[in-house]
């Protein structure tokens, strides 16, 4: 990066505050590097695709919570939503309804409880912590009495389980369909954040909404439209979910809401919304299923694991805090 | 009286609160022992588990068929000592004369047990131990340490004399049925904590899910291994996901006795499984509350409901049962 058209060198603050993608970049490939050279066995294609397929499901819970938190929202039910919508589809799918239509029916409802929690917040003026945290306790007891206590296998070759399906590009390198979806996914929503007016509008709305108000734009239908997306999104996790363990349970990704809000924080966006980055999100994802695998292979046990990621967590906000504070 | 504690609960649910006003007398209304009437309670873990579904359709048929008053609640999740005690407090209230517990973790709910029983109510603990175990009247439970035990010797004979590469994949870290499984295991194939030939071990919360990405993570580590061990059956489900992945035929025990963990054992995901009986926990624990009711008699100690293996491929000296029986007995959905 040059800094030939500014008049004078930008500080390295300025420098993470334009592109907060960055930083976090920098710390997945830090931690790579690390566990590369630590361990013989990290540095392995099987490995590293292991890695990726391992966040995919949070990964897609994380992306629809940036465009929220971009916002200055915050959302809680994501996971809820997203583990009765498992159940809604595996159990469709037992009862003989064709994987297609009841893999449309599953996001349709989390998309339905998008809509909902928008218009909660927006008519209502309901704190967004507040509606999803209601949310989340009802999906969650909604969830178990789907199931009626009990998991819901489905055929590992139907069409709910087929984002699992592995295929080896150019002969060796192991990759789902989860990962391509997952890829195009990330790909869309940073075209339509950076390169959209809606995209423009969601960070206008997320900065300064009375500016945003007063120049024009329709805040509460932006923010409405941006709980419907993550609601779509977080039902494609729910598939995402089955392709990766094919058995629909009520119990499974508990704490999915704050491993989502991790992500995004490791990834550079701001819980005050109107700063952030899909891709910093990405790297976010990712840098957890890194640590978790490396130290894993380390030998280190996972309760210390835990404990590495959330002094990450406050580590990333400070470094972010100490940024702005240098501007 | 009902009415009125289903309006306390329906007002609690909207007020997302736990403390209800309604007056409390601590076992004001309790029928006294020995009047006949059995008022029964049950405190599951959680409500989603198949075993603690089975436990509770158990009872409450047993209640029916015995002519007692039946009530369930139970925790949120896992390790949700809270939402127990809050339980247990609610049915000395509403007067029951025994509660049939499942405790979270064996000293959490201590204290809410001890006031039931000052409040006169019978307090046994199914399928969980509570430590000290006389913190409760009376225990009915699989012993842990024995099933973990079977899963071990099972294993250690599957293994005809090689010398064992462990990979354990356990519960929740600090959990008594986790501990007492995995501390059962070592004994049965003849290891210690800490030994090398234990060549991994990770917490799995009992989820699918997370064991199968520790398990993968774990292979990546090494793969020389000739041996797992889960501590129930959805872990053993997704440790096999990650097997599988790589190509690996490994074998492998569990326990639980799950329908679904049986047919995987019939399926050839796993060798062998270690089956409990919670239906027979229910069933004694409900007989014993009528009896305290009609006679004031109560039971004590631990009354062990047994374990057996189930598994295709049956080892000389480890007795077991086969696939067949084990659909014939296994809890859950059929």
């Amino acid at each position: 990066m040059t800094a030939s058209t500014v008049e004078r060198r930008e500080s390295l603050g300025e420098f993470f505050l334009r592109a907060p993608a960055i930083g976090p970049a920098l710390a997945l490939v830090v931690a790579v590097v690390v566990f590369s050279l630590s361990t013989s066995t990290f540095l392995e294609l099987d490995n590293l695709s292991l890695v990726v397929e391992q966040s995919l499901v949070v990964g897609t819970l994380a992306l629809g919570q940036t465009l929220i938190i971009l916002t200055a929202g915050i959302d809680l039910s994501n996971a809820a939503a997203m583990v009765l919508a498992t159940l809604l589809m595996a159990k469709l799918l037992v009862g003989g309804v064709p994987g297609g239509l009841a893999l449309i029916l599953g996001v349709l409802v989390t998309a339905a409880l998008g809509l909902v929690t928008g218009s909660l917040v927006t008519r209502v003026k309901l704190p967004p912590f507040i509606v999803t945290l209601g949310l989340f306790t009802m999906l969650t007891a909604a969830a178990k009495l789907v199931a009626d206590g009990q998991a819901v296998p489905i055929a590992p070759d139907s069409l709910l389980a087929w984002l699992g399906t592995r295929r080896y590009l150019f002969g060796g390198i192991p990759v789902t369909y989860g990962m391509t979806l997952a890829l195009v996914m990330y790909l869309v929503l940073w075209y339509a954040l950076t390169r959209t007016a809606w995209g423009k509008h969601v960070y206008a709305v997320g900065n300064a909404p009375e500016a945003a108000r007063l120049s024009g734009i329709k805040v509460n239908r932006t923010i409405v439209s941006v709980y419907l997306v993550a609601g779509l999104i977080f039902g494609i996790a729910a598939w995402q979910a089955l392709g990766r363990v094919p058995n629909a349970d009520p119990n499974a990704y508990q704490l999915g809401n704050l491993d989502s809000i991790t992500a995004v924080v490791l990834g550079g966006t701001s819980l005050f919304g109107g700063r952030g980055s899909v891709f910093g999100t990405m790297m976010g994802a990712l840098i957890v299923t890194v640590l978790r695998s490396g130290l894993t292979q380390l030998g280190v046990d996972s309760l210390y694991q835990d404990v590495a990621t959330g002094a990450l967590v406050i580590a990333a906000v400070a470094v972010d805090r100490l940024a702005r504070r240098q501007k | 009286m009902r009415q009125r504690s289903l309006l306390c609960l329906v007002t609690a649910g909207l007020l997302a609160v736990s403390g209800c006003t309604v007056e409390r007398h601590w076992g004001g209304s309790s029928a006294p022992a020995g009047s006949g009437q059995a008022k029964v309670g049950l405190v599951t873990k959680t409500e989603t588990n198949p075993y603690f579904v089975e436990l509770r359709n158990a009872a409450s048929a047993a209640a029916q068929a015995q002519g007692a008053e039946f009530m369930a609640l139970a925790g949120q999740f896992d390790g949700d000592n809270d939402g127990q005690v809050r339980a247990i407090e609610n049915m000395v209230q509403q007067g029951v004369t025994t509660i049939l517990i499942t405790p979270n973790s064996s000293t959490g709910v201590l204290a809410a047990i001890a006031r039931a029983r000052q409040a006169g109510v019978m307090v046994i603990a199914l399928d969980t131990a509570t430590d000290p175990a006389d913190a409760v009247d009376a225990t009915y439970a699989t012993d842990n340490v024995a099933a973990g035990r079977q899963q071990g010797a099972y294993v250690k004979a599957a293994l005809g004399g090689a010398a064992p590469k462990v990979i354990m994949i356990d519960g929740t870290a600090g959990s008594t049925v986790d501990t007492y499984r995995h501390n059962g295991f070592l004994e049965g194939i003849g290891l210690r904590d800490g030994d090398p030939a234990i060549v991994g071990r990770d917490n799995a919360n009992g989820d699918q899910s997370i064991a199968q990405q520790k398990m993968e993570n774990l292979l990546q580590r090494s793969t020389d291994l000739n041996a797992v061990y889960t501590m129930n059956e959805p872990t053993a489900r997704g440790a096999y996901a990650a097997l599988q992945a790589r190509g690996l035929r490994i074998l492998m025990g569990s326990i639980d006795g799950g329908c679904q963990g049986v047919q995987n054992v019939r399926d050839g995901q796993y060798a062998a499984t270690v089956m409990q009986f919670p239906r027979k926990m229910a069933e004694e624990g409900v007989a014993a509350a009528v009896r305290y009711a009609k006679t004031g008699q109560k039971p004590s100690g631990f009354i062990d409901t047994g374990s057996v293996v189930i598994t295709d491929r049956p080892m000389p000296g480890v007795p077991s049962q086969d696939t067949t029986w084990g659909l014939q007995n296994c809890w859950g959905t059929k």
